[in-house]
């Protein structure tokens, strides 16, 4: 049985009406057409599907629509735009960290919720924070230096 | 709607033919009045036949003077059309800016082979090339006839032709012929694929010309990727589009043969696909065909579990008889003999598991079926041999099947895209609606085509003053094309064999690249069949450098393992028997780079529980040859090794953009430290139990080396060789022999994961 559900996301609100097990997931992709977190695994394993909920990174694949209520969903295309992009977005550009770039989104909006609280981070701390985040293509190195210049830029 | 082209309405291969009379031979001065208008000939399907004969198959002006390129390969995460950009700006004399790169849709390009072996600028950017310096010379020759003015005295720049000696008499390419076609026939080779080679009368420029060429030019697509702006496969959408899932056997080899369509009739728009072997599901919502997919009832076929114990598997490949054998490489003097009068031999054996490509996100792949017009949008490195196999598959004609690459989740070799293709358009003829297929995870890394499993024999012969005389490899493992690199043939792929097509399984593996001299010398290979014969999990194909990682493990462990049992320094030994120049300057550039010590391995004093080494690996790669030097920390309690430090010496001839190189050859290094420290296959007697991040686990983020140092070695005078998998290949035993250095103990077996080092260590 489907059931209807507002859910606020990247600063708009958007009804859905979709089983209620349904992870957010697909709402956002099927039904909002939001592409940028993407399905890698499933399991809460990738982080390919991370969105913010109310600023925390969570794993959409594993969320059911039913547990967000009210909290604000931001995506990647909510994090930064080209205009005002977020400084991880600056660096991931300036580093040219992606090859495939499929993994970006879990990265990027891991890397943004610890960076949101943590000022100045230690290149060790920045590891242990992205732990378990996947990349198949191997940037590791480029990714951990984007994150640092981020870090830098933001203070 | 995401980004989605209506299907082409224009048939390309039809064509021209009505104004035959157009074509103009190579050579011929070219009129403005031979070309045709590139919009008139759209209108009319009138364009010159998309054959790897016309220049218009791979170089456009557009008529505000920018460039079209269009490349029959594809880019896997490397930038690789920045290169094929920066070659055809060049050739052209345009700005790199002007030209764009359209890569891998067989509606605008030949068949060059897709991604394969590393060939994307080595014979893709070779034939780029030619074509854009044909196009030059040809529009020279027109700008000559509207100048008035001998070709060899015009010159160009940025797309702007003008007399040398009054440059106030110019034409721009945009005038010459912008928005219309070329219509030049090429001197095609008549192959196809990689092997595609179609130049025209003209010379390439000097190497001392580029400008362009060896530049460290960014991609611009990262910017589209990272404000989410860019769709991948996965993000296509197309109107009336299902989503479609299909369903596995728990035992490999069984089939469906009872299926309960009353257990999933609670989900809207359900419906089941159930032919012969194969069974798939779709449903209008995404979520709802998951659902049906877990809960639909089957029954399955008895079969006997197919797989032998894991732990049985390289005693299996030892005993297995054999397929096919081979020797390869350089064979001189008579190894036999030589072994006869040794006054000592050193052997070891090695083994390599099978390994996943694991791509980030499983395939996913979507097909709409019109009368008989077919699209299909896919993750594919090689579109135009998927357009083949959808032809065949669906009984249509070739040139009715439009396939788009779209950029997918990683692809390192023949990955899970083909077969999705194949899934996916058994299901979107069946419920008679576009589809859009994508694998769950564990169908992913379980049931994508996977690196063969293989051991490998090495021995040498030294005589009483331990020089070596003689040396002999010996690799026997699954073939390299179990199936075949890519899904042109039913047989090839799991929606074939799951319909009922019988697997040909094809034999290859190789022998170690490498300039190493010894008087008798022999290298060879032997296959076995595959475990099972349909529809498996375990069959075997490309990855990421077919059987280059496992062989060259194996290989240059045992070349330290002679230096140390002739108590020599690892590099010392290597240039004694190396003797080709470029790897003799390529082995020394890594050495000086990384502040190489000259020592005999292991490194004698160190105690306590942390301890240090360093190794070194080199190899060759179809021109290519790479040196890895790698720093390891080994934590004696727990097994586990850190891969702190690497340095890579890399010469590909004439390098097109460092900065892509660099991020290649980076990609490369930790992707084969991953390989290296954990990726093993599991599987039981049934079928594969490695199925997610956890049961497959890659090297993760805290385990990033803390730096990789290259040596860029450019030869501008030699043609470029590829570079998307040359520097993986010496990684695993780079690692081993540092570890050796570290502990003094021989680690024989990949993966090195701690439990495996633990138990060596012990
Ligand atoms: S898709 Fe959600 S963590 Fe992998
Ligand atoms: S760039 Fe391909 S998975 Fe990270």
């Amino acid at each position: 049985m489907t059931q209807k559900f507002t859910l606020n996301v990247n600063g708009k609100t958007h009804s859905v009406d979709v089983d209620p097990d349904m992870p957010l997931l697909y709402a956002l992709r099927d039904d909002l057409g939001l592409n940028n977190p993407r399905f890698g695994c499933g399991l809460a394993q990738c982080g390919a599907c991370t969105v913010h909920m109310d600023g925390q990174a969570i794993r959409s694949c594993v969320t059911p629509v039913s547990s967000v209520g009210t909290a604000k969903i931001v995506t990647l295309a909510g994090l930064g735009t080209p205009e005002k992009p977020h400084p991880l977005q600056t660096a991931y550009v300036d580093e040219q960290v992606p090859q495939c770039g499929y993994c970006i989104n879990g990265w990027i909006m891991t890397a943004a919720s610890f960076l949101a609280t943590k000022k100045k981070p230690t290149e060790a701390e920045i590891k242990t924070a992205l732990e378990g985040v996947k990349c198949r293509c191997g940037t590791h190195v480029s990714i951990v230096k984007a994150v640092k210049r981020a870090a830098e830029m933001m203070g | 709607m995401t980004k989605h082209d209506n299907p082409t309405t224009l048939s390309r291969r039809a064509v021209l033919m009505g104004t035959g009379a157009l074509v103009v031979s190579v050579g011929a001065p070219v009129g403005i009045e031979m070309l045709l208008s590139i919009d008139e000939a759209r209108a009319q399907g009138a364009k010159p036949p998309l054959t790897p004969d016309q220049l218009s198959s791979y170089i456009a002006v557009n008529a505000d003077g920018t460039v079209n390129a269009y490349f029959g390969k594809m880019d896997m995460g490397h930038g690789l059309f920045v290169a094929i950009g920066q070659i055809v700006a060049e050739e052209l004399d345009v700005p790199f800016k002007a030209v764009k790169v359209f890569m891998g849709d067989t509606a605008t390009s030949v068949n060059q082979g897709g991604a394969s072996g590393s060939t994307g600028i080595q014979l893709g950017g070779k034939q780029m090339r030619m074509a854009a310096a044909e196009a030059r010379r040809v529009l020279l020759e027109m700008a000559s006839t509207r100048l008035t003015t001998p070709a060899d005295q015009l010159i160009v720049v940025d797309g702007v032709v003008s007399a040398a000696f009054n440059r106030d008499k110019k034409v721009s390419y945009a005038d010459l012929i912008g928005g219309k076609y070329f219509n030049v026939q090429l001197d095609w080779n008549k192959q196809m694929g990689n092997a595609l080679y179609a130049p025209g009368k003209a010379q390439p420029k000097p190497f001392k010309d580029h400008k362009i060429v060896g530049q460290p030019i960014k991609r611009e697509d990262v910017f589209a990727k990272v404000f989410a702006q860019e769709d991948f496969v996965v993000d296509i959408k197309v109107p009336g589009m299902v989503h479609g899932r299909v369903i596995r056997p728990e035992i490999a080899g069984a089939v469906p043969v009872k299926v309960d369509e009353s257990s999933v009739k609670d989900i809207p728009g359900v419906q089941v696909v159930h032919q012969n072997g194969f069974l798939g599901v779709a449903a209008p919502k995404e979520w709802d065909a998951i659902k049906a997919m877990q809960q639909l009832k089957v029954e399955w076929s008895k079969v006997e579990p197919p797989f032998p114990n894991q732990n049985a598997l390289y005693d299996h490949i030892r005993k297995a008889a054999v397929r096919k054998r081979e020797v390869g490489g350089k064979t001189t003097g008579n190894v036999e003999e030589a072994f006869k009068t040794a006054a000592k031999v050193i052997e070891a054996e090695y083994e390599w598991p099978f390994q996943s490509h694991a791509c980030m996100g499983p395939a996913c792949c979507v097909v709409a079926i019109n009368g008989d017009k077919v699209d299909c949008w896919s993750g594919t490195q090689k579109s135009h041999f998927v357009q083949i196999g959808l032809a065949a598959q669906l009984n249509v004609p070739l040139a009715n099947v439009h396939v788009r690459w779209i950029n997918g989740p990683g692809s390192y070799g023949r990955n899970d895209a083909d077969d999705c293709a194949a899934d996916c358009a058994v299901l979107a003829k069946a419920v008679g609606k576009p589809v859009r297929l994508q694998y769950m995870r564990d169908q992913g890394t379980g049931w994508d085509p996977k690196g063969p499993a293989s051991i490998h024999i090495a021995r040498a012969a030294l005589d009483a003053q331990n020089n070596v005389i003689a040396y002999e490899f010996k690799s026997k493992g699954f073939s390299r094309v179990d199936v075949n690199t890519n899904g042109s043939k039913l047989f090839d792929t799991l929606a074939g064999q799951t319909l009922g097509v019988a697997l040909q399984s094809g034999d290859g593996f190789g022998v170690p690249a490498e300039s190493y001299e010894f008087p008798n010398k022999r290298a060879s290979w032997e296959t076995i069949a595959p475990l099972l014969d349909r529809s498996s999990p375990l069959r075997s194909s490309h990855l990421r450098d077919p059987v280059g990682p496992q062989i060259h493990f194996a290989s240059e462990s045992f070349i330290d393992e002679v230096a140390t049992a002739t108590n020599q320094d690892p590099i010392e030994f290597r240039l004694k028997h190396v003797k080709d120049p470029r790897d003799i300057a390529l082995i020394k550039a890594a050495a000086q780079k990384f502040g190489w010590d000259t020592r005999p391995s292991p490194k004698k004093g160190q105690t306590g529980n942390n301890v240090t080494g360093r190794g070194i690996a080199y190899s060759q790669r179809n021109g290519t040859r790479a040196a890895v030097i790698a720093e390891v920390n080994v934590d004696r309690t727990t097994g586990k090794i850190f891969a702190k430090r690497f340095t890579v010496a890399h010469d590909c001839g004439q390098i097109i953009n460092p900065d892509g190189l660099e991020k290649c050859i980076e990609g490369n290094i930790v992707q084969g430290i991953s390989r290296t420290l954990w990726e093993e296959v599991t599987f039981d007697n049934k079928s594969v139990t490695s199925v997610d991040w956890i049961s497959y686990p890659i090297l993760d983020i805290t385990e990033t080396p803390e730096k990789i140092d290259f040596v860029l070695i450019n030869h501008p005078e030699l043609p470029p060789t590829g570079a998307g998998e040359p520097s993986i290949r010496p990684v695993a035993a780079a690692i081993a022999n540092a570890i050796f250095d570290a502990t003094g103990v021989r680690i024989r077996r990949v993966p090195f994961s701690p439990d495996k080092v633990k138990q060596a260590l012990s």
